[in-house]
């Protein structure tokens, strides 16, 4: 893990990138990656995110400076903007149910190639995937999925790069931190080695490629 | 009592001591309000925790603590907290007693539809289907009728949120269920007949010899 500052990080995402954000509605969310992203105007950004929040909050800057082409989520529906620019095809959008999108990226982080799940068979979310029986079951084959980079939100992060999450606050964040080629994190507070004790280390340091410093020292 | 608390009460009396319930949002959180005190419910909120509490009071709400809808919650004593993935092994993996979800349109073999009316609102479905898919009681609760129209249909003409059927439809005018995959009137709401019911159904509905009246 290399501490670097936020604007050295962003620099090295390229505009067309594919990047997993960890938040549940804004929560959990790296506030601080996402208004640096908006001012170094990274777009055509391909963004794996639960939701699109709302204008103002977490992924939705990214709708409001428009540099998001395409966008997977559960979720948009309390983004007005998210959903004028899916309508008008700035952003194309995949809507998969959450507890897919979660496993898919879960897969992604493990070496998987996909996941056998019963939700959506039946429905529009089945349509061109491959049905597979299992004990007279059916299930849809869904695939693994990963990106360049993964912006992670943390409450405590230590000096080697350990994660700890507070309350709703962990959501996708710990499996987003296994399914990216460069993981970045912010953290609430970054403390000192053994300050996380070792069972409540939620992400080992070594998945993390970058910690975000405090802005004052 | 206005149709969602009548909605509300008749679905909080499906919950058992010991459940773990996933309520959805509109109607369905409100069945919270109406658990008898000492039935000990266990709620989720499939943003990461059970053991949801009320709104927090002014001045306490914690940013890092919120429902599935951002707003800010709290914690009852015993609760915990987890990431999404086991949120929903919880949920897809048979270990939530009871989903309450509102509904569009529920069909007379008790499918539902909830997530989509194409061209007009294209929201997402959230958690929706794998709450259909994996909890071991669906519960709709949904107003009989919007805008003059039956709920309950023959058939969904909106997009399907699972091939399962849902175990109970509470409406402000009837609970059914789907005994042998055929919509079945169990009650009726307070003072409304089965024929009232009946007439504003588009559904076709099994009618056994008895149908007790809603006791809330």
């Amino acid at each position: 893990m290399r501490a670097v500052s936020v604007e050295e990080a962003v620099a090295m995402i390229p505009a067309g990138a594919t990047v997993m954000v960890g938040g549940f509605m804004g929560v959990g969310t790296p506030e601080r990656l996402l208004d640096e992203v908006v001012r170094q105007q990274k777009s055509g950004l391909t963004i794996v995110s639960n939701d699109a929040t709302v204008p103002g909050k977490g992924v939705g800057k990214l709708f409001d400076a428009a540099l998001v082409s395409r966008l997977i989520a559960t979720h948009i529906g309390l983004n007005p903007k998210a959903q004028q620019q899916m309508l008008a095809n700035q952003v194309a959008v995949d809507l998969i149910p959450q507890g897919t999108f979660v496993e898919r990226i879960r897969a992604g982080g493990c070496g998987l190639g996909g996941v056998l799940t019963p939700t959506g068979v039946g429905t529009l979310v089945a349509e061109g995937k491959r049905q597979i029986e299992v004990d007279g079951k059916p299930y849809l084959l869904e695939t693994a999925l990963r990106a360049q980079f993964a912006l992670v939100h943390a409450f405590l992060a230590d000096y080697l790069g350990n994660l700890s999450y507070a309350l709703t606050a962990r959501n996708f964040n710990p499996v987003m931190a296994m399914a990216a080629d460069t993981v970045i994190v912010t953290a609430e507070h970054i403390v000192p080695v053994g300050v996380i004790g070792p069972d409540h280390v939620v992400t080992p340091a070594p998945l993390v490629d970058y910690l975000i410093t405090n802005p004052n020292g | 009592m206005d149709a969602q608390e009548i909605i509300a009460r008749r679905v909080a009396q499906e919950l058992h001591s010991g459940d773990l319930v996933n309520l959805g949002i509109g109607i369905p959180t409100l069945v919270a309000n109406y658990v008898p005190p000492g039935l000990n419910v266990f709620f989720q909120s499939e943003n990461g925790l059970i053991g949801t509490g009320p709104i927090p009071e002014q001045g306490l709400a914690h940013p890092l603590l919120t429902d599935a809808g951002g707003r800010p919650i709290s914690a009852l004593p015993g609760a915990s907290t987890f990431d999404s993935a086991m949120s929903f092994s919880l949920i897809r993996g048979g270990h939530v007693d009871v989903t309450v979800l509102g509904g569009l349109q529920v069909d007379a073999h008790g499918h539902l539809a909830n997530w989509m009316i194409p061209g007009k609102m294209v929201p997402g479905m959230g958690g929706a289907m794998d709450l259909v898919s994996g909890a071991k009681r669906v519960i709709v609760a949904m107003q009989h009728a919007a805008k003059g129209k039956s709920k309950i249909v023959k058939q969904c003409n909106l997009p399907l949120t699972s091939a399962r059927a849902v175990s109970l439809v509470v409406t402000d005018l009837a609970v059914i269920g789907f005994p042998d995959g055929k919509a079945t009137l169990l009650e009726t709401a307070p003072g409304v007949s089965v024929g009232e019911v009946m007439a504003v159904t588009d559904a076709e509905l099994v009618i056994p010899d008895t149908v007790p009246e809603m006791k809330i």
